[in-house]
């Protein structure tokens, strides 16, 4: 099977918008690549030697479709008189373009006028016929019966009018014009069934991938679920490692369900800090409460302060872990972000930290320092220790 | 209590032996309603996410009757609206399902007290609807803005301290803490700020 080069080029469309007329011209033109000019130019020629041109751009307009949008709704009545105006100008065209004598004849012409306009009509229901999944109301049916059936008839009566005005009824030597005539009108009556059952199997196709997909993320759901449970009932004699896998499977499926297009960490310091705080609490078996108000940029300055951050979580985890969860609070307003970290241990004196732990003070304050932040320890009242971090001119 | 799922249920009832009465159990809208006109307990507990329409629509259907009626909303749900929005339905406070059984029993009193009972979550919420700029001539102070003690409060209850450490932190009274958290539920309840509302919409709260 030849693989249409439709990929790569855009999608045949009309453009009424900037078109001269309906845009028909210029929707070939950048379908085929080409010069608008040269197509106009080409349509301009047909058009003069016997309104040929004239009867193809019609076609041409009615099987084009216009870009989704393009039409206005509910303007059925206006579309009605534009299509009877329309009719009417081509009518006066060709009857002059007969006068002039730029014309084949009339055993041509007219069949191929009426040809034209069923075809039309044909292919114009093929577009908007609705899928067959969905039941169209009668109505629509009733119109859409009658227009394909009254296209039928022209196509039809256009072969048959053609064949009787050329003779060819009678005489055999008009035998072969006559099965490609019926042959054309055949093709142009089937077209747009094959169409329509070509365009329906793609939409079947887009349902099963769809489907297919929704059974993805229903299995990975159910794998990752499953595994934390079968996990838990594994190590149920160890209720820390039984809540930290809870905790962890709760995360996943939170941010599953409620926030599917949240933010990476590499984009979002609400982001990093959630994700350090899961780090840590991985790591220690201890609870981590986030709770993250407005948002900020990552940039140098930011990612200092997760370290930071990450730095004074470990700290409370492994110092404060067993007195109950950690809590996370993180502001970011008006170019300032504001963290606090605090737990409920039994607290310690900064400033009697031994020299050999260099944690707090390098990893800490020094870092918040060299960024134009500030670091400040406390003791909480109520028991243990608040880390506060600050850092100025971030973009929020 | 109210909530669709029986092991949580019992699980609840164990750790409030003691505390609390538990006068009844309730698993649907419907009978949660009913049982509660039936029962008139102190405190209703009251799970977010709930068969047939939500704890949202618990509170409705007791409010037409019994509209003193205190509820604390008690969920698994992280989801910013829903719990705007069962706050501005009308319950007194927002706990998630982690919480102790003394922080629970202490939080149903408090909702028995009349105070409000926010969590440090439910507290960044706040902060989060009423930050940001109005249309000034859209502002009523009353209702759309928080004063500047009422935020200190709030960032204090999302740092995970309690009302008392919060007084003794500001040095006000515990009272006064309280009297600031009811001021912040009352205009969570009645402010027309964007943010609110468009959660309140979204979960059908307004027609």
């Amino acid at each position: 099977m030849k693989v249409m080069s439709a990929a790569t080029a855009p999608a045949l469309r009309r453009d009424p918008a900037q078109g001269i007329a309906a845009g028909v011209c210029l929707g070939l033109a950048r379908r085929l690549g080409v010069d608008p000019l040269a197509v106009r130019l080409a349509f301009v020629v047909a058009a003069a030697a016997g309104g040929l041109g004239i009867v193809a751009y019609v076609i041409a307009w009615a099987a084009i479709p216009a870009p989704a949008g393009a039409a206005v709704p509910g303007a059925r009545r206006a579309r009605a008189q534009v299509a009877a105006g329309g009719g009417l100008l081509m009518l006066a065209l060709l009857l002059s373009l007969r006068e002039l004598g730029l014309w084949f004849s009339d055993a041509l012409v007219w069949p191929v006028v009426l040809a034209a306009v069923g075809g039309g009509l044909l292919w114009r229901q093929s577009r908007t016929s609705p899928l067959p999944s969905e039941s169209p109301p009668r109505a629509e049916v009733a119109a859409g019966v009658y227009r394909g059936g009254f296209g039928v008839a022209l196509v039809v009566g256009a072969g048959l009018l053609f064949l009787q005005t050329n003779g060819a009824l009678g005489p055999a030597r008009d035998v072969i014009l006559a099965v490609v005539v019926i042959t054309v009108a055949l093709a142009l009556v089937l077209a747009p069934l094959l169409w329509r059952l070509g365009r329906n199997l793609a939409e079947e196709r887009s349902e099963r991938i769809r489907s297919q997909e929704r059974a993805e993320l229903a299995a990975h759901l159910h794998d990752s679920v499953l595994q934390t449970l079968a996990l838990v009932q594994k190590r149920a004699d160890d209720p820390r490692a039984v809540a930290t896998l809870a905790r962890r499977q709760e995360r996943e499926l939170r941010a599953w369900l409620w926030d599917p297009g949240a933010p990476t960490p590499d984009a979002s310091l609400a982001a990093s800090l959630r994700a350090a705080a899961a780090d840590v609490e991985e790591a220690h078996g201890v609870p981590v409460e986030v709770v993250t108000v407005g948002d900020a940029h990552v940039d140098d300055g930011t990612i200092a302060l997760v370290a930071a951050v990450r730095e004074a979580l470990t700290n409370a985890a492994k110092f404060a872990g067993d007195a109950g969860p950690v809590a996370l609070y993180a502001e970011s307003a008006d170019d300032r972000v504001q963290v606090f970290v605090r737990d409920r241990g039994a607290g310690f004196d900064p400033a009697a930290i031994p020299g050999d732990r260099r944690g707090v003070r390098d990893s800490i304050i020094a870092r918040m320092a060299r960024h134009g932040g500030h670091a400040a320890i406390h003791p909480a009242p109520g028991g243990g220790t608040e880390v506060e971090l600050t850092l100025e001119n971030v973009s929020t | 209590m109210i909530d669709d799922h029986v092991i949580f249920r019992r699980g609840v009832r164990a750790e409030l032996e003691g505390r609390v009465t538990i006068l009844g159990e309730a698993g649907s809208v419907e009978e949660g309603a009913r049982t509660v006109l039936a029962l008139r307990p102190d405190v209703v507990l009251l799970d977010v996410h709930l068969p047939g329409g939500g704890g949202v629509e618990v509170i409705r259907r007791v409010a037409s009757t019994r509209p003193a009626q205190r509820f604390l909303a008690l969920s698994v749900s992280d989801a910013a609206e829903d719990v705007i929005a069962v706050i501005r339905a009308g319950a007194r406070g927002y706990v998630t399902k982690t919480i102790g059984g003394e922080e629970l029993a202490d939080a149903i009193r408090r909702v028995h007290g009349g105070d409000a009972v926010f969590s440090p979550r439910l507290a960044g919420f706040v902060l989060d609807a009423f930050a940001g700029t109005m249309e000034p001539a859209a502002i009523d102070p009353e209702l759309d803005l928080l004063t500047a003690r009422e935020r200190e409060v709030l960032r204090h209850l999302a740092r995970g301290y309690l009302y008392k450490e919060i007084a003794h932190r500001l040095g006000i009274s515990a009272k006064t803490v309280e009297a600031h958290v009811s001021a912040v539920l009352r205009k969570l309840q009645l402010s027309n700020r964007h943010e609110l509302s468009r959660w309140a919409v979204e979960r059908k709260l307004v027609d």
